[in-house]
């Protein structure tokens, strides 16, 4: 009876579990520039949840702007790096430096929000680099619009670069 | 009069989250030297209605609106109709490639994060103002492209105030970004 029972616990979560497991795979096997939209939802953090952590007093993840220079100069998250844009080669590039000696359990969020989600060009390659690289504790911080309505337009802290 | 008011309530709908506070201002003048070597200025277009258009080569919407720019500058230019583009890109050389492959009949300046502060914030592109012939900001899009209800705006317009020659007063202007 117990074998049978652990069985189905088994099969029910790999039944919950695959819609995100084939979101992974689709996102991991896709060649060239990578959509936004592949990014699994689970590995999605909504703005009002960063800002609710960033005000806890929480351990701050790494947080890294992987778009585009200027405008993360003219405002971004506090604490925030500039990584690159991931669009590019370049980008990728430094993004990759950015994190290589870090540990693959470290907790590290990515944004861009140059562009509505499903068209930003960064935000993709920045988040499939950092999987392929072993991180397994990256959150991409969902934008739906841009950084000033998604972001600085509600009102959340953000600064300019020296 | 009455026509003064409807214009004022017809332009002051819409528009965007930041730059509220610059619609029906005068539009904050800057100064740039255009990809192909030109400086300009934005008061000299003082006179004309204008789209001003922050845009990135990265970014999608903003490509497939620089062919409808230039169809538009095409087609209103004659009536007092001026495009003016601002490129939020980190480095000029792919807006170079572009505009070689694109060809857009407008002046195409290097933007940065000043500018974009100046204009109440473009924290995503593209975003495009309209400035009538006085140089008053009366509309803010974010995100895009941009359409055919843009294009009616434009109409308006350069409909709503004569061409006036514009009068260069100032021979001694202050710096500008």
């Amino acid at each position: 009876m117990r074998p049978n029972h652990l069985s189905r616990r088994q099969v029910l979560l790999q039944l919950l579990a695959a819609p995100f497991l084939a979101d992974a795979l689709h996102a991991q096997s896709s060649a060239g520039p990578l959509s936004a939209t592949a990014i699994p939802h689970g590995q999605l953090l909504q703005p009002e949840e960063l800002n609710r952590e960033l005000q806890s007093g929480a351990p701050r993840p790494l947080i890294l702007q992987v778009g585009s220079r200027i405008l993360y100069d003219e405002d971004h998250i506090p604490a925030a790096e500039y990584a690159g844009p991931a669009a590019s080669p370049d980008g990728l590039n430094k993004l990759r430096a950015r994190v290589a000696s870090l540990p693959h359990r470290q907790a590290i969020v990515i944004y861009c929000g140059c562009c509505p989600w499903d068209r930003c060009p960064n935000i993709g390659p920045a988040w499939r680099l950092l999987h392929q690289m072993g991180f397994t504790n990256v959150k991409a911080l969902y934008i739906a619009d841009n950084f000033g309505t998604d972001w600085v337009g509600r009102g959340y802290r953000a600064q300019k670069s020296e | 009069m009455p026509c003064v008011l409807a214009l004022a309530l017809l332009f002051s709908a819409g528009g965007g989250h930041a730059a509220e506070s610059l619609l029906n201002r005068t539009a904050p003048d800057f100064a740039r030297t255009t990809l192909g070597g030109t400086p300009i200025r934005l008061a000299d277009f003082r006179g004309k209605v204008v789209l001003l258009n922050f845009w990135a080569t990265w970014c999608a919407p903003c490509r497939v609106e620089i062919p409808r720019f230039t169809e538009w500058q095409r087609q209103f230019g004659p009536q007092g109709f001026q495009v003016l583009a601002v490129s939020m890109d980190d480095d000029p050389s792919p807006v170079r490639t572009f505009v070689q492959r694109m060809h857009p009949n407008f002046p195409i300046v290097m933007g940065d994060a000043r500018l974009g502060e100046l204009y109440g914030g473009v924290l995503g592109v593209p975003v495009t103002f309209l400035i009538d012939r006085s140089g008053i900001v009366r509309r803010r899009y974010d995100g895009g492209p941009v359409g055919q209800d843009v294009a009616g705006q434009i109409h308006r317009l350069l409909d709503a105030t004569p061409t006036r020659p514009h009068i260069a007063v100032a021979l001694s202007r202050p710096p500008l970004p």
